[in-house]
């Protein structure tokens, strides 16, 4: 059986990538909206291995929410940002300034 | 043994992909990338003894959700050469927040042993034990409401996603229904009395 370290070591390092790539990719929105699946998958990990390892399914429970809540997020920034994409022609990042005033 | 040697080599995959999925030049390579990823994860997690979760990232997250990114990546046509330009000015500040993070979770679980909760071995699982079963009996008993909340959020977020993205066309003329069942026959119709001419 795998021990418990190993998977939440993986976990941090799976989040630490997401969080380095929304950091790296400011020119892209599709990227940051990818990173921030990468972020949730590596939080989902941490919640099944403590649910296994705990005896407990409330955490698996749990991830069945954080994936029904990323499947709308998902859902909802892929339109929002089709739908600047259709007003600006560009999914830059800096270009996305006009409520800096 | 053999579950740990499988978990190592799926985990040095997910880094890699990982790395791929951030610094990937072609937004349709990161969303290739991210596929691998979630299989891997999924393998990991029926690994883990969570089946049912397992299979639902794979349908849910690859059959659905990256279908959805890949087909926008595509729809949008997006001049990548130009995107990544300045990639390099901001890499050091990202290392930094990385090996920040990742110094933290290892101070946790090697310095701190998790709290002092040991967490070495999981317990042993019955026999006849049915990880679907476990996760439908707590889903739609206990989990109840929070189920019906996460329906009507699916809801509400493809309802938004369409409303979003519909648009009127510009350049036809579209039927204005409204108007049309609004109208009467007195708009429309005009009775004219007159007398009427006598017979040659």
């Amino acid at each position: 059986m795998i021990s418990l370290p190993y998977v939440i070591a993986l976990s941090g390092v799976l989040f630490a990538i997401a969080v380095a790539g929304v950091f790296l990719n400011r020119r892209n929105v599709i990227v940051l909206l990818m990173c921030i699946e990468l972020m949730l998958l590596a939080v989902n990990f941490n919640f099944v291995a403590f649910s296994r390892f705990m005896g407990d399914i409330a955490g698996q429970i749990f991830v069945f929410f954080i994936l029904t809540v990323a499947a709308a997020e998902a859902a909802i920034g892929l339109a929002i940002l089709v739908v600047v994409f259709r007003e600006r022609q560009s999914i830059d990042v800096e270009d996305l300034d006009s409520l800096q005033g | 043994m053999f579950p740990n040697i499988l978990f190592f080599i799926l985990g040095a995959v997910l880094v890699c992909a990982a790395l791929g999925v951030i610094l990937a030049r072609n937004p349709v390579h990161c969303a290739l990338l991210l596929v691998l990823c979630f299989f891997d994860s999924a393998v990991i997690w029926i690994l883990l003894d969570a089946e049912f979760l397992g299979i639902v990232l794979v349908l849910v997250y690859v059959g659905a959700v990256m279908v959805l990114f890949l087909f926008v990546v595509m729809m949008l046509d997006i001049d990548t050469g130009q995107l990544r330009a300045e990639l390099a000015s901001y890499w050091p500040l990202a290392a930094a927040v990385a090996c920040f993070l990742i110094f933290a979770v290892i101070n946790v679980i090697a310095v701190r042993h998790l709290g002092g909760a040991v967490l070495r071995s999981a317990p042993p699982l019955p026999a006849a034990y049915s990880n679907t079963r476990v996760l439908g009996t707590a889903l739609f008993t206990r989990y109840a409401y929070p189920a019906q909340l996460a329906a009507i959020i699916l809801l509400v977020a493809s309802v938004a996603a369409i409303v979003l993205t519909l648009r009127g066309r510009r350049g036809v003329k579209p039927q204005d229904i409204a108007a049309q069942v609004a109208v009467r026959a007195r708009d429309r119709v005009r009775i004219v009395k007159m007398a009427s001419e006598k017979a040659p």
